[in-house]
């Protein structure tokens, strides 16, 4: 009797203490700290974004943030664990504390930031929902797509630009929706579907993995807006700080001309501006919970944001995509960065 | 008896035992305190969900179900489109999820029986046939089948312009099975009339066969004049109106084609993946049903001079059916819930628009798997209480 009310008691007691560290709001960063490495939500494998390599290495501008995270808080940016997560189950990954943020090409949108229980840490990538079809179809328009048939993904706000843009557009459609990117476009390949939708870039990704990229269009039409950036969970206004400023620092570095190659002389550079941004003036690194160098450490591992841009979608990679709005505001496009005083 | 008497005084006689010691006080105890440890738990898992979702600002409620959906599925049962509420998204994969399993219940226990009683064919090549379908079946991943199904016959099939012309106005392509619909005219309710009559006097002459069995010992061949009456006196009915029935043909127009109607390759897919999967399950079920009836009965039957297909049907089967049943109600749960795998090939069910698209868009997983597995819950619990029925009324009659 007296072992079975002990048990029961054992029992409650132990799943109110599991609770209470479920629910207990520890710093991010400390946990961080503590395990010794980043846990990173990244695509399953996007090309340009985030894709492990056949040696299992993951490469990508999305990826290359969290390297950027990695190295600002432990100077090293192998100290990643990559979390392949599907457009379904990201949030929930999030949310739950699986990973420490998403970096996984995810739309910045008013219900994600209200309801969801995310923080938008910035906009890494401003990208815009666009059709990709087959050239042998012949068509040059996204108004002739009526009556089409078209692959999505599940979980995305491209099936919601999706319906709006052909209902607006007095169109018809059918929409077959796939939980995963791979059947999604082996379905498109097939021929079950006459149009691929998602945003531009990852149309781009898809494009030149094909044998045959020139057989695949992308049609003109951009029919959405999608600001893609990193997120982190509510509540930890320092993790979201320290996120924000790796992103707003790759930015600055390249505005200030701070690159890779010559950071070590920019260290000693008497530009007030670099001298901020480099640490040897202020703070700033320890103000976030990091050492004032930290800035120089994403420099060294990652490089600034147009070298980060260049190596993985840009004019230095496969997919070669135009820098469009992703240009640093001074050079006509959007990408700005707060500035670091 | 007298030790028994002596025993029971004893008892009487002894002193009572203190209150905690008495047998049914403990037993209550034991009870009680675990129906309060039980709902203490449950009480924090609940309380502790809703506080975390609270501090983590991630709403809850399902106030949601009321909200514009703002997307489209690709099959539907009920009219919906992207302007109606997430609770009527709920529904379209409610029944699509119904109308594969059902459907995938009927054919996979047909396509079992007659795999099974093929395993017991006399006939070698049919046997062995038999059995390498079931043993390679079932020994096959099933979401490795559907893939199979979905992409291998998807990739074999042309595109819209270049269709497949099947007799009698149909289209086979990558987009599916375009099939010609009926349109009933005028004067077609009386042939419909005429198949409800057919089928209820198919049953009068069944309970009349049966009484005038038990009483004479002869035999009424019913199935040939239930056929008859359902299918030929609707046909001359039907006929003599002049054929009261327009067909509305796909027609290829720009991408796809339109009018008719048209089986997706992922509704096919599923069916034909589940409904051969989970054959080969029963189709070794009903082998073992077969074989466990005693060879006595076989014999016996054939020594009052029954043919050997009345034996199987009137003396193997019934038996057998007392031992499929079971095992077959877990083969039709797993069916049903298999169901849920069509997500990985776009079939618009339950999993994927509920807990997919509904889940991501509105980000409330919590309140969405709970219903999720509410359905599916409910789902095989009616199968299993409709099959315990179903066994009850099968069972050995002991008079």
């Amino acid at each position: 009797m007296k072992k079975v009310v002990k048990l029961a008691i054992a029992g409650t007691i132990g799943c109110i203490g599991m609770a209470g560290v479920a629910s207990a709001q520890t710093k991010v960063l400390d946990t961080v700290k503590q395990r010794g490495s980043l846990s990173c939500g990244v695509n399953v494998g996007l090309a340009g974004f985030s894709q492990p390599d056949d040696k299992g290495n993951w490469t990508g501008l999305d990826v290359d943030y969290c390297k950027a995270i990695a190295a600002a808080i432990f100077g090293d940016e192998k100290k990643v664990k990559y979390v392949p997560t599907t457009a379904k189950e990201r949030f929930t990954a999030l949310q739950s504390g699986e990973i420490d943020v998403l970096v996984r090409n995810t739309t910045w949108t008013m219900s994600r930031d209200s309801s969801l229980g995310l923080s938008f840490a910035g906009v890494n990538y401003y990208d815009g929902q666009g059709f990709m079809v087959k050239k042998s179809l012949n068509v040059k328009s996204a108004k002739e797509l009526n009556g089409a048939t078209v692959c999505v993904q599940t979980g995305t706000t491209t099936e919601l630009n999706l319906a709006d843009y052909f209902k607006s557009s007095n169109m018809t459609y059918k929409p077959v929706v796939f939980e995963k990117l791979d059947e999604t476009v082996q379905a498109y390949l097939a021929g079950r579907c006459d149009v691929y939708t998602t945003d531009q870039s990852g149309l781009y990704s898809i494009r030149v993995q094909q044998p045959k990229p020139e057989d695949h269009v992308v049609l003109p039409e951009i029919i959405s807006k999608e600001p893609l950036g990193p997120t982190v969970r509510q509540g930890d206004s320092q993790w979201l700080t320290l996120v924000k400023w790796v992103h707003n620092a790759l930015l600055n570095a390249e505005e200030l001309g701070v690159t890779k190659a010559n950071i070590d002389q920019m260290v000693g550079s008497a530009n007030p501006e670099i001298k901020r941004l480099v640490g040897k003036e202020g703070d700033f690194g320890k103000a976030i919970g990091l050492d004032n160098d930290w800035a120089v450490k994403i420099i060294k591992a990652v490089g600034n944001y147009g070298e980060v841009f260049d190596r993985n979608v840009g004019s230095g990679s496969r997919l070669n995509i135009d820098r469009g709005l992703n240009k640093l505001w001074n050079k006509g496009g959007l990408q700005y960065a707060a500035p670091i005083r | 008896m007298a030790v028994a008497t002596g025993e029971r005084n004893a008892v009487r006689s002894a002193p009572r035992a203190a209150f905690f010691y008495r047998p049914e006080v403990r037993q209550a105890i034991y009870q009680v305190v675990t129906v309060v440890a039980l709902a203490i738990l449950f009480y924090i898992l609940v309380t502790n969900t809703a506080d975390n979702l609270r501090r983590q600002n991630i709403a809850s409620g399902f106030e949601f179900v009321d909200r514009t959906a703002g997307f489209d599925v690709s099959q539907s049962l009920i009219a919906f489109d992207n302007s109606m509420t997430y609770g009527r998204a709920f529904f379209v994969g409610l029944l699509n999820t119904l109308l594969v399993a059902g459907l995938g219940i009927v054919l996979a226990t047909i396509l079992g029986f007659v795999i099974g009683i093929a395993r017991l064919s006399r006939n070698w090549l049919v046997a062995r046939l038999a059995t390498v379908y079931v043993e390679t079946i079932r020994n096959l991943p099933l979401l490795l089948q559907l893939f199979f199904w979905y992409f291998a016959v998807l990739k074999s099939l042309p595109v819209p312009r270049q269709s497949h012309v099947l007799p009698g106005g149909g289209f086979l392509n990558v987009r599916g099975l375009y099939l010609p619909s009926p349109v009933p005219e005028p004067g077609f309710d009386v042939v419909a009339l005429a198949i409800a009559i057919g089928v209820a006097v198919s049953i009068a002459i069944h309970f009349f066969a049966r009484r005038r069995q038990m009483q004479t010992g002869q035999r009424l061949p019913v199935l040939w004049i239930s056929l008859a009456l359902i299918v030929l006196v609707p046909l001359g009915v039907f006929l003599y109106l002049g054929q009261p029935l327009g067909f509305d043909y796909p027609e290829l127009k720009g991408f796809n084609f339109q009018g008719g109607m048209v089986l997706q390759p992922e509704f096919i897919a599923l069916l034909l993946g589940l409904s051969i999967y989970t054959a080969s399950f029963i189709a070794e079920i009903v082998r073992a049903g077969i074989q466990g009836v005693s060879k006595g009965q076989k014999e016996a039957a054939l020594a009052i001079g029954l043919s050997s297909g009345q034996v199987l049907r009137l003396v193997v089967i019934p038996q057998a059916m007392r031992i499929i049943i079971p095992p077959l109600t877990s083969q039709f749960l797993n069916l049903t819930k298999n169901s849920s795998l069509g997500v990985a090939i776009a079939y618009p069910d339950l999993v994927s628009v509920w807990a997919g698209t509904v889940l991501n868009q509105t980000g409330q997983a919590v309140e969405v798997i709970l219903v999720t597995m509410g359905v599916y819950l409910t789902l095989s619990l009616l199968t299993s209480g409709f099959m315990n029925w179903f066994n009850k009324h099968m069972a050995l009659v002991e008079r």
